[in-house]
């Protein structure tokens, strides 16, 4: 690859000073290294993003990259449309209950999992299972999960009288149901990864901490409130920070349980996005759904940053 | 202190163990469904957690292997896996090492300003890419996805091998350089193989992110032999109305828990390189 070559030449040629000097420059191997990066981005990050903003403000339909310019008309008219309202609020909603679930859940599970004891492998594993399977796939078996007519939950609740044999809950026609149903699968399959961060976490805090802790007389609940949860704020912010973007930005679990029906009510940004701009050819207007989302996200990630550098810096 | 540390102990197991039960649940499900025949799983009669009517059967798993080409996804799956890592490390090695060493003050803005790439979601390049795959002329070409997965992963492990190669002590490279090493040589001899840990969180990372990518192998293939498993299973074993359930949940099973394996083997070097990268 690039890289090997002047390593090389070197090798070869050690008379070749000119090159050699130019490498061993700061001003010119900084940029020579991340450039690559840099383009590439550009090429497939930057420009379509680009042309994607451009096809916001226009009123572009399917099988051309452009149309009339239009203004702002396009991110005017979503705000006033009722399911991009819906779509909105339920972004917020499933990645905020969701991570909140995930958090709690991944800090006790990370506190346990650290220590040594017998049998961990074996439960770590299944633990580690959610986020091993590929996400379409494990959707795929919570529709099975949730079904109308064969679901397993309702069989166990029709067993234990819970619900009514005739008329068991519609896992995913309710719409309430079926955003918690969407919710659970979110917090089910993220739980794994914020919990190998919180540990990673965990990990990090150096043994001295304890030991300062214990002689101190930190122990017990003390301990946890007053030592482990403060220095474990760094990572903690850092898992929520993936689940938030994993949650907001996902397609995949709602397109395969819901398609964001029964009659919207399950809509999310990305979904509403792709079946307005690739489904029904509406470009412009599916763009601008799109674009709600990125300054949201890059708030939140950079304040997140932010907070994660200076919590760990005091 | 023996009853403290028993004490402990069972509230491990009282902890874990449900979260455990939770989490594995889903599979024990695809796994019991997978066995099943038809006839078994569409009676309400039968007991779900039970078996019936001719199961437990493999008929699902042989319908998968002969009469789709599921084989033909894992295999396309691991192949754009594999590339897309190659050429992940390829690029965000040296970008994230000059970010951490070289390039000063603006070095951490433009570290997070690369994560933020990461945030612009699929559905926003989606029509912009489609219409350069065309262009290409990649329709339906595993190609097509190892041109584009590299945009979501080069921006996350930028930033996470940055993070890394800021842990390593300068001196260790500095000691090289003495030495009459060139910073290129030094990098390869000295950075590089002691970064191990944060390496291979990033290809872990990377490939797990290809492995459930969904709305771009979904768009740029429609051809049965090119898929990958997330929309292959997806788009084959659902027909119309038809769920050809025995086999998804096989077809789900199979590629998770070789890779559940494999993510419990690397863990802790994972969480070394996490610890090293993530929130310096």
């Amino acid at each position: 690859m690039w890289l090997d070559r002047p390593v090389e030449v070197l090798a070869r040629h050690p008379g070749k000073k000119r090159r050699r000097d130019l490498l061993e420059q700061r001003r010119f191997l900084g940029p020579a290294l991340i450039s690559p990066a840099i383009i590439f981005i550009a090429l497939l990050v930057g420009a379509p993003l680009g042309l994607s903003v451009y096809l916001s403000l226009t009123n572009a339909t399917a099988g051309s990259l452009s149309g009339d310019f239009v203004g702002l008309d396009n991110f005017t008219t979503q705000w006033s449309d009722p399911n991009f309202r819906t779509a909105f609020k339920n972004t917020i909603v499933f990645t905020l209950i969701a991570n909140l679930i995930v958090v709690v859940g991944a800090s006790v599970l990370a506190h346990f999992l650290i220590r040594p004891f017998r049998g961990k492998w074996i439960l770590r594993f299944l633990i580690l299972l959610p986020w091993a399977a590929p996400v379409a796939l494990s959707t795929i078996g919570f529709l099975w999960i949730f079904d109308s007519l064969f679901s397993v939950v309702n069989w166990v609740l029709r067993s234990l009288s819970l619900v009514d044999a005739f008329n068991p809950p519609q896992w995913l026609g309710d719409p309430t149901l079926a955003l918690a149903a969407i919710t659970t699968v979110h917090a089910w399959r993220l739980l794994p990864f914020a919990t190998v961060i919180m540990i990673a976490g965990l990990a990090s805090i150096p043994n001295e901490v304890n030991d300062a802790a214990r002689v101190d007389g930190a122990t017990g609940l003390k301990k946890l409130w007053f030592v482990t949860l403060p220095l474990q704020l760094p990572i903690a912010t850092i898992a929520v920070l993936f689940g938030i973007v994993f949650t907001a930005t996902d397609m995949a679990v709602v397109y395969i349980l819901t398609r964001g029906g029964p009659f919207n009510s399950t809509q999310m940004l990305p979904m509403w996005a792709f079946q307005t701009g690739i489904n029904s050819g509406s470009l412009g207007p599916g763009a601008a759904i799109a674009l709600y989302l990125l300054p949201v996200l890059a708030l939140v990630t950079v304040l997140m940053l932010l907070f994660a550098r200076r919590v760990e810096v005091t | 202190m023996p009853t403290r540390r028993r004490r402990e102990s069972v509230l491990t197991y009282a902890v874990v163990g449900p979260f455990a039960l939770v989490l594995a649940f889903p599979f024990y499900w695809m796994l019991w469904t997978a066995l099943k025949t038809d006839g078994d799983l569409y009676n309400t009669e039968n007991n779900p957690f039970g078996f019936a009517q001719g199961s437990p059967t493999l008929d699902n798993v042989r319908f998968l292997f002969e009469q789709t080409d599921y084989l033909r996804w894992l295999g396309n799956t691991a192949l754009v896996g594999a590339v897309v890592v190659l050429i992940t490390l390829a690029i965000a090695l040296p970008a994230g090492y000059a970010l951490a060493r070289l390039s000063g003050r603006w070095g951490q803005s433009l570290g997070v300003g690369i994560f933020l790439v990461y945030l612009v979601p699929p559905t926003l390049l989606f029509l912009p890419l489609s219409r350069l795959i065309a262009e290409l002329g990649l329709q339906d070409s595993l190609w097509a996805l190892v041109l584009v997965y590299p945009s979501f992963t080069i921006p996350f492990a930028t930033w996470l091998l940055m993070g890394f190669f800021k842990t390593i002590p300068r001196e260790l490279e500095d000691a090289a350089l003495v030495d009459g090493a060139s910073r290129i040589r030094s990098l390869l001899h000295v950075v590089f193989p002691i970064s191990l840990p944060g390496i291979l969180t990033v290809v872990i990372f990377s490939f797990s992110l290809c492995v459930n990518e969904f709305v771009y192998a979904l768009a740029f293939i429609t051809q049965s032999s090119s898929k990958t498993i997330s929309t292959g299973i997806y788009t084959e074993l659902i027909r119309g109305d038809v769920f050809f359930w025995g086999a998804l949940m096989a077809a789900t099973l199979i590629p998770s828990i070789p890779l559940a394996l494999l993510y419990n083997t690397f863990l802790d070097r994972f969480i070394a390189g996490f610890t090293g990268g993530a929130f310096r």
